[in-house]
């Protein structure tokens, strides 16, 4: 082989690769309206969704498995704990620890954000996920 | 001695930022570490979400400065020619310094955005944007008024460009969360897992072809074959990340096929570099910078390759996912294939900066350093991936709960804040070395 067909190995290898992987993607987008409930995307959601990004929710907890691993997964806590544990947790954190006494800051939650952070969870939890996590745990 | 061209100490500077970064990262990485073991540590002041995301800002700002630096080194030597200003290069260097400080030091007052990896502001955002395109700029007119133009250079700019283009995504952010996480990885794994290893495989062929004295229509023969594996499989292989975040089952199929091979390019990085040390036509004398450069394609082998591989297959992802397993992999992928080719980069460059190359006599510290740093990042994957098993078998088999598990794993983060101590030694030689050791034997030379 010469550099030559090397380099031209490499042009036609990328140019079809991102071909499949957009026709993929359009495939994708087709599918995400369905697969994730968008009709349900309310403000409040959308809000939530702002709420979680306002305190970098993601550098602790997972989110469907993304995110740190200091903290549980919340792609499915709604369903996990229940609506009036994950808004004890938003409104009491730092108060009390969890097992090994790990602390989640006290971000000081108006009632509206909790409330749209919990339609959020909701939300996040019709998601489908192809049956992950495994169980209930996450 | 070869002649240098006066322009290449424009990447003197950059070169020490990374490292003032990156001695900052890694006392981030202890504190968020040691957090795993003594939660009350610093909270509320740095929470772990917040010393996490300085950690692996850090991490990024350091490299990118590191690859630029490398760049500017590289480029005279390969286009024959100056940097086309040193002036802009210098303006992009305090811009991109000052925009990353003021992004490092916002966090602590909770100035960010939310998306993981993507928490700078959007000014920050558009600041960083604005830098690359400077260095960009700077890049194509050196090629331009250069003498020559390289497949080694091309291949450089293809990764620059594309790590513009790709981070254009992080501004993009859609209420569906799905749709968001979708995007946010063609930042994330089109960097790591596509663009920044043509950055990297380019830096290996230079380094191989001053290190060895080998024929560079070999060696750049040898790149394109890297750079084609890595598209070839790491295009589609972004699917191993569309598993489980709302996208469609198909994936699964598209995703474990093309990332099951995704270990291609660095196995053909080990297959480059044993190749062409052991073809040599001369002995360098920085034996250092020769270890490096092994030393990135070996531990990128591992750290990407195996350990990308490990968790890569949807059937084993399925329990894998989101666990220690994945923090395992990041760590030694990261460290070995983008850390170690930067500091290979500046082993091999700053001796040349300072003239001092042909005196090198020994560099005990320096291979201290290598070894140090090496093995205590095996052991913290290593660490890790115990962590990460755990884990799997109690939270994801048997279904207990996650600070129960937690409460299981705390040995191996025991495990893991020691060799992050013990990295932090070897960093501390390599710094020690960076500062003092090629200043010494400039003296000598009185260059």
């Amino acid at each position: 082989m010469t550099k030559m067909s090397a380099r031209n190995m490499f042009i036609v290898a990328t140019v079809v690769v991102s071909a499949v992987f957009l026709y993929l993607t359009y495939l994708s987008h087709m599918s995400f309206a369905a697969r994730t409930h968008s009709e349900n995307i309310t403000a409040q959601v959308e809000h939530g969704k702002k709420v979680w990004e306002r305190h970098a929710c993601i550098d602790c907890h997972t989110l469907l498995g993304e995110g740190a691993y200091y903290a549980p997964e919340l792609g499915n806590v709604i369903e996990r704990r229940g609506e009036p544990f994950v808004r004890t947790v938003l409104e009491t954190a730092a108060v009390q620890g969890w097992g090994t006494t790990r602390k989640m800051p006290q971000f000081d939650l108006s009632k509206e954000d909790i409330d749209s952070l919990v339609e959020f969870f909701k939300w996040m939890n019709e998601v489908d996920t192809n049956n992950w996590p495994p169980n209930i745990e996450g | 001695m070869k002649y240098q061209f006066e322009s290449q100490r424009v990447s003197y500077p950059y070169f020490v930022a990374a490292m003032a970064l990156f001695a900052a990262q890694i006392l981030f990485g202890l504190i968020i570490g040691a957090q795993y073991i003594w939660p009350d540590l610093l909270f509320p002041a740095i929470p772990f979400n917040i010393g996490r995301m300085i950690h692996i800002n850090l991490l990024v700002v350091w490299l990118i400065f590191g690859f630029m630096g490398s760049a500017y080194y590289l480029l005279p030597e390969e286009v024959e020619g100056e940097i086309y200003s040193t002036k802009l290069a210098m303006l992009q260097f305090w811009l991109f310094l000052v925009g990353g400080a003021t992004a490092i030091v916002g966090y602590l007052f909770r100035w960010h955005d939310g998306r993981e990896f993507l928490e700078q502001p959007t000014i920050i955002k558009a600041a960083i944007v604005v830098v690359v395109l400077m260095f960009i700029f700077n890049m194509i007119m050196t090629m331009i008024k250069g003498r020559r133009t390289t497949s080694i250079t091309v291949v450089l700019l293809t990764g620059f460009l594309g790590l513009a283009v790709f981070y254009l995504f992080a501004f993009y952010k859609p209420a569906n969360m799905t749709v968001d996480k979708y995007y946010w990885w063609w930042v994330v794994h089109l960097w790591v897992e596509g663009v920044w290893e043509l950055i990297m495989a380019a830096f290996l062929s230079f380094l191989l072809i001053k290190l060895t004295g080998i024929d560079r229509e070999v060696a750049e023969k040898w790149l394109y074959v890297i750079v084609g594996l890595t598209f070839l499989t790491g295009v589609i292989g972004t699917g191993h990340h569309y598993y489980w975040i709302g996208t469609p089952a198909f994936w699964q199929t598209w995703g474990a096929w093309f990332s099951a091979i995704e270990i291609l390019p660095f196995a053909a990085m080990v297959a480059f570099s044993f190749k062409m040390i052991g073809k040599r036509s001369r002995q360098h004398p920085n034996r250092a910078a020769v270890l490096w450069t092994v030393g990135a394609a070996v531990l990128s082998f591992i750290g990407a390759g195996i350990w990308g591989f490990m968790h890569t297959l949807p059937q084993i992802n399925f329990y894998t996912h989101g666990t220690q397993i994945t923090a395992s992999h990041g760590h030694l992928a990261f460290f070995g294939a983008y850390a170690v080719i930067v500091l290979a980069m500046i082993s091999y460059a700053v001796p040349n900066l300072r003239k001092s190359t042909p005196g090198i006599t020994r560099q005990k510290m320096e291979i201290f350093s290598f070894w140090t740093m090496a093995v205590s990042m095996i052991f913290i994957a290593l660490a890790l991936t115990g962590a990460g098993i755990v884990q799997v078998y109690l939270q994801r088999v048997l279904a207990m709960s996650y600070m129960d598990t937690q409460s299981y794993m705390k040995i191996f983060y025991v495990i893991r804040l020691f060799f992050g101590v013990t990295f932090a030694i070897g960093l501390i030689a390599y710094l020690y070395d960076f500062f003092t050791g090629n200043r010494s034997k400039q003296r000598h030379f009185g260059a």
